[in-house]
Parts: structure tokens; C-alpha cells; sequence
């Protein structure tokens, strides 16, 4: 039992990088109408520009937490400005190959400089040790990572939600003319989610970086996983992709407990399940 | 009558043609580095290995006297479907006379075979698995680095000696972690150890903190790692994490190289002990080779043993080569007389190549060194043991492999 209660830990741990990636994934599909394959890239960019930050400028994790984002969706929306913003309008098939393309490329580019088993990344000093929860010892930085990447899903959930600018978002994206009419900048503010959705994967590669190496496959291992999430949590929900990411990473790690040789096909086997029943996802609306 | 000796002269003109073109390529030869040149085990064979056998072909000497060779490579991306058909493809159409590294035990068993069919020869560097010399040998087929068996005996024993008696393992779910975890239990069990429990994972995992909650959990004393690759590096940071070692319990990596601990940096990766048949720092020879080979990485990175055992596999090859004098298109005939002649290079020393295809040379007992006893980049290891070149490897009378005589 006590042993059940590790696993179910562990699952939320991985969980919490499922969510921040796909709800990534879910702004950028919601509101862009892109399915963002160089997701997985821009993830492992995050990764990179921590350990550039650490080991070129002798910058530390705390400020790499807040700059690897802005730079990884810097580059995000200049990718969006010169190649995506061409794709509007046209079907989802462009917008995925196009992103497909960008992902081998940067990987490839990493590969060539960096080779395949990556960098080591230390544990932030304040983050280091442990805690005995008497179920399992529990790493303080796995804690950290839980509840700093819960309070970013909610953080993102209620910008896109409940704001005001959110809501000039989600119309924008049923109305684009409309939108404009009344004077807001419709492409200005699609660029900028972009960057929002790559900059929180970015975050995520940040977060990773001491548990995994820093290697340049590193998100393209992951991106399937998480696009196999955001299809079960329903395409552009912004909810639906934080929800399921979490519950993914407990029944991924259930999975490792009970029979661990399934815990790669786990998730697809359950996508597969989604899709027959409900084909919008479980929480996602009709196209 | 006129037809017929028309004919007659011109079938005599073809064949006389063909022979010609026969004799034209006689020292045509065809090398095909069939490794991972993407994936998670590029460090360890990949670009690197391909480097390795273009510097065999220019030290050998072979072009001066009159040999054609001509190095090509492809990725297997690790899964044998792609690895058995572009072997296929290699031998059929594109005439590949000898396919070197092949790493990934699954890739290398499959190949293994479609070698053995079209007779061609494969000499295995980066490939665990001691069933290629064993119940899957081949008489196109010499493994030259090292095996599952050969590691199994050297750390495994090391470590039980040592009061390490009760093990779990950490399984790579496929061929190789399949007999690596075999070979060490059984060396466990012989030596009065214990093993207490396995957890088998997917390959390429990312996370490895369930299956370590799952060692953790068992109190075995060792944890075995029979994984490798990003496999390894991973399971190594993060058992640091979960406070595995500061715990009481101990790692063996069953399988590391070069690239792993260059990649997990010495403070993570110190005290780790494992076995390598290959170090570039062993001595005046290894070192000379390692700066070369390294100078020409666009990593600058040392040559790890995989690496190593490609270019003193290939140059065995050409001597085999040279002995028979040309026509290298008989990849049995090639083999048998590679395990007629002794080897001998500057990288692995002298030894020998069995009846059942396996390499004998020394295994080397390395412990990682600490940041403070590290004197310079690349510089890791040190040496606390070594087994000799007979005792090492598997021996004949337990072999199932049928071209053993008994």
C-alpha cells in the first residue's frame, strides 16, 4: 500500500510536466488553430538555455526559470511572424508539417553540436535533499516541480479564462474581422500567444533540465506522449489538457508499478479507448 | 553452323569480359558501418564509429598496395526491421563486403542472420549480447569488444566479492537487457548472492523514479543496472536524487562507456565501478590513437571501447585480407582466416579469435574517479582490476554454439 502512495506521487511529478506541455500545446491549437509538432524542440531549447545560461554567463536556475522563456518565445514568435502566420486559413496538415520540418531541424542542429547523451545539469542548491514522507523519500526538487508548474497551468487557465484579454483572445479566434473591428490587433496578439504557448514549454525544459540530461532528443521522446494527452484531454481545452496531463502521469506511473512493460503504450492504449467512445476528447467540444 | 560459332565466340567474349571486371575488383572492398547515428546510443558507436573505420582504412596501408576500400554508413535508428533491411540492400545492391558495429543487441541478432544467409561477414563491436558467440554464432559473424557474459563476470563478481549478495535489476526490456540480466544473475547466484527482484523498463525512458521507488523498496544491496545509453546516465542521476546511494544501497553500472560518464560529469558519476575492455589512457599506444581519433570529432570526444573495437576489428579484417590476397567476396572464407591468424593491434594488444567468432582480450575493472583526483578533461577512470584474456569471456566447455567441436 504505502508503496501505492509512492507511485501515485511520482505519477503527479511526471503529470506536472504532461500538463505544462500540452496546455502549451492546447493555447496554441485553441487559438492558432496550429498543431504545434516543434513543441517538443522548443522544450528541449528550454533545457539548453538553462544550461548555456549556468555555464557561459554563471546565471542561475531561479533566473533561467525567467529567462529561458522569454527567449525560447522570442524565438517562438519569430518563428511565427516568418513562416506560421503564411499558414492561416489553410488546413491543420500544413501547420503540423511545417512544424514537423522546424523540429527536425533544430534537433538536428543540437545533435550535430551537443551528440546524443547530453549534459549534466545540477540540482539548484535550495532544492537539494530530501524529505521522508514515510510512504517514500521524496526529493524536494520533485516537490518544487509539482507545485510550481500546478500554480502556472491555473496562472494560464485563468489569464486565458477570466480575464479580459482573454476573452478578447477566445474571440478572437471565432471572429477574427470582427475582433479587429473594434480596433484590437488580431495578428499582434496571435503572435504573442504563440509565444506564450513556446514559452511555457520552454519552462518546462527548464524544470526538467536537473531531473533528465540536457539532450537534444530529450522533447522529441516526450512530444508524442503529451500530443497523445492533449488528444484524450480534447483538442484546445485549456482545462481539459491540465486535467488529463496530471491524470495521465498517475496512470502512467500506476502502470510502472503494476506492469511496467506497458507503461510506454499505457497512454496510447487509452487514446485509442478516448477516441472510439468520444472522438472530441473527453472534455473537448465539437469542431 | 555460322550462328553457332557466333554465338560460340561471343558467349567466350562475355565471359572473357566478366572475368576481367572479376579480377578488376578483386580488391574491391565494401565497408558498411551500420550503427545509431541519431538515437540514444550515438555517442557510444555512431559518427564516432564511422571515424573509427575510415582511420582503419587509412592506417592499414591498403590503398598503397593496390585495395580499393570504400567506407559507407547508415542509422539503424535501433530497430532491427531497418537494421535487417538495410543489410539487405548493403550486401544485395550495393555489393558490402563487411558491416562493422552494429550496436543494439536486438539490431545485431537480426543482421546476424541475414549476414549468415547472403555470406558476408559482420564484425560486432557496439552489440552486448554474448548469443552471437553462443547459441545465435555464426561463421560469418566475430564479436570483438565485449559481451553480457564478460561483464556479467567481471562486475558482477567484483561486487559480490565485495559484500554486495543481494541484487535487484533495472532491465532494458529487450534483447540485451534480457541477457545482461541473465548472465549477471547467474554469476550472482554462483558466487552465494541473492537476487532479490526486477523491474523490466521500455527502452529509451525518460523517468525512471517508479522503477527506483521499486529498488529502493526491495533493500537489495545492489542495484543492478542492465540498461545502457541515456538509459544508464538517467537512472544514475536520478537514483542520486531519490538518496538511493546516501541510503546505503549501491549502483553497478553493468554497462557504461566513455561517452556516460562524460555526459553525467564526475561529481554524479564517481566511485561508480563497471568493465571496459578499452580505456584511452591505458597506455603510450591507446593514447596516441585517442588524440588522433579525437581531433577529428566534431565533439573532440575520446573514443569509447565500441569505437575502439571498430577500428582494431577492421584492421584485423585487411590482414585476414592480405593473407587470402584478394577476392574478399567469401565472407565465411574471410572469417575463418581472421580466426587463423593471432590479432594483434595497437589498441587491444594481442589476442585471438575463437572457433565460435568471440574476440579474447583482456577485461579491464575501471572505478570512476572523483572530481578532485581527475587531472584534466577526459580524464576518468582508474584501473582496480583486470581479467585476463582467457579468463574473461565465456568458456568453450559451456558453450552451446555448434561450431564448437566437443
Amino acid at each position: 500500500m504505502q508503496a501505492l502512495y509512492a507511485q501515485l506521487l511520482v505519477g503527479l511529478i511526471n503529470g506536472s510536466f504532461y500538463a505544462l506541455l500540452s496546455l502549451g500545446l492546447a493555447v496554441i491549437f485553441g487559438m492558432l488553430n496550429i498543431i504545434n509538432f516543434a513543441h517538443g524542440a522548443l522544450y528541449m531549447m528550454g533545457a539548453f538555455v538553462a544550461y548555456f545560461l549556468l555555464n557561459l554567463a554563471g546565471i542561475n536556475y531561479w533566473l533561467a526559470l525567467l529567462i529561458a522563456p522569454i527567449v525560447v518565445g522570442i524565438f517562438g514568435m519569430i518563428l511565427e511572424r516568418t513562416m506560421l502566420q503564411w499558414l492561416t486559413g489553410l488546413d491543420h496538415l500544413y501547420g503540423l508539417l511545417l512544424t514537423f520540418g522546424i523540429a527536425l531541424v533544430v534537433q538536428g542542429v543540437f545533435q550535430n553540436y551537443f551528440g546524443s547523451s547530453g549534459m549534466p545539469y545540477a540540482i539548484p542548491d535550495e532544492l537539494k535533499g530530501g524529505m521522508n514522507l514515510g510512504f517514500m523519500f521524496l526529493p524536494v526538487y520533485r516537490g518544487w516541480v509539482v507545485i510550481f508548474s500546478l500554480v502556472v497551468c491555473l496562472a494560464t487557465w485563468f489569464l486565458i479564462e477570466k480575464t479580459r484579454l482573454g476573452a478578447y483572445l477566445r474571440a478572437a479566434t471565432e471572429n477574427p474581422t470582427l475582433v479587429r473591428a473594434f480596433g484590437i490587433n488580431v495578428p499582434r496578439m496571435i503572435t504573442l500567444t504563440y509565444g506564450l504557448g513556446v514559452g511555457l514549454a520552454a519552462l518546462a525544459g527548464v524544470l526538467s533540465a536537473p531531473i533528465n540530461q540536457v539532450r537534444p532528443l530529450m522533447g522529441a521522446d516526450l512530444i508524442i506522449v503529451v500530443f497523445a494527452v492533449v488528444v484524450i484531454g480534447g483538442m484546445g481545452s485549456i482545462m481539459g489538457s491540465i486535467i488529463t496531463g496530471f491524470a495521465l502521469g498517475v496512470i502512467e506511473g500506476l502502470t510502472k508499478y503494476f506492469y511496467p512493460e506497458a507503461s510506454n503504450t499505457v497512454v496510447f492504449v487509452l487514446m485509442v479507448l478516448v477516441l472510439l467512445v468520444k472522438p472530441t476528447g473527453l472534455t473537448g467540444r465539437a469542431a | 553452323m555460322r550462328n553457332r560459332i557466333a554465338s560460340l565466340l561471343l558467349g567466350t567474349a562475355l565471359a572473357l569480359g566478366a572475368s576481367a571486371t572479376a579480377m578488376a575488383q578483386d580488391k574491391a572492398v565494401k565497408i558498411g558501418v551500420l550503427t545509431d547515428l541519431s538515437g540514444l546510443y550515438a555517442d557510444l558507436g555512431g559518427p564516432g564509429a564511422v571515424v573509427a573505420a575510415q582511420m582503419a582504412v587509412e592506417d592499414s596501408g591498403m590503398a598503397a598496395k593496390g585495395w580499393k576500400l570504400d567506407v559507407i554508413s547508415a542509422d539503424h535508428q535501433n530497430k532491427p526491421d531497418i537494421g535487417t533491411s538495410i543489410a539487405r540492400q548493403w550486401i544485395d545492391v550495393d555489393k558490402v563486403d563487411v558491416l562493422m558495429d552494429v550496436l543494439n543487441s536486438g539490431v545485431a541478432l537480426a543482421v546476424n542472420n541475414v549476414v549468415r544467409e547472403k555470406n558476408a561477414v559482420m564484425i560486432n563491436s557496439g552489440a552486448a549480447t554474448s548469443d552471437l558467440t553462443n547459441a545465435q554464432c555464426s561463421p560469418n559473424t566475430v564479436h570483438w569488444t565485449y559481451d553480457t557474459y564478460m561483464l556479467a563476470h567481471s562486475t558482477g563478481q567484483a561486487l559480490v566479492k565485495a559484500g554486495g549478495d543481494t541484487w535487484f535489476f533495472l532491465t532494458a526490456d529487450y534483447a540485451f537487457g534480457h541477457a545482461l540480466e541473465r548472465d549477471t544473475a547467474a554469476v550472482v547466484v554462483a558466487a552465494g548472492g541473492k537476487v532479490i527482484g526486477s523491474v523490466k523498463h521500455p527502452l529509451n525512458t525518460a523517468d525512471f523514479s517508479s522503477f527506483l521507488l521499486q529498488a529502493q523498496a526491495s533493500k537489495a544491496k545492489i542495484i543492478g543496472m542492465a540498461n545502457g545509453g541515456g538509459d544508464t546516465t538517467n537512472t544514475i542521476k536520478q537514483a542520486a536524487e531519490f538518496g538511493i546511494v546516501s541510503g546505503g544501497q549501491k549502483l553497478a553500472g553493468l554497462l557504461l562507456f566513455l561517452s556516460d560518464v562524460h555526459s553525467l560529469g564526475l561529481k554524479v558519476a564517481q566511485g561508480l565501478n563497471f568493465t571496459e575492455t578499452f580505456y584511452w589512457d591505458l597506455n603510450d599506444q591507446t593514447r596516441a590513437f585517442s588524440k588522433r581519433f579525437a581531433e577529428r570529432m566534431k565533439s573532440k570526444a575520446m573514443p569509447t571501447m565500441v569505437q575502439a573495437g571498430v577500428y582494431a576489428g577492421l584492421l584485423h579484417y585487411f590482414k585476414a585480407l592480405e593473407a587470402i590476397g584478394g577476392n574478399p567476396h567469401d565472407g565465411a572464407k574471410v572469417v575463418a582466416k581472421m580466426k587463423e591468424l593471432p590479432t594483434d593491434d595497437p589498441l587491444f594488444g594481442k589476442g585471438t579469435i575463437r572457433a565460435d567468432g568471440r574476440k579474447l582480450h583482456p577485461a579491464y575493472l575501471f572505478e570512476v574517479k572523483s572530481p578532485a583526483e581527475s587531472k584534466g578533461p577526459w580524464d576518468y577512470y582508474k584501473l582496480v582490476g583486470t581479467t585476463s584474456a582467457d579468463q574473461a569471456f565465456r568458456p568453450l566447455s559451456e558453450s552451446a554454439c555448434p561450431l564448437v567441436k566437443k
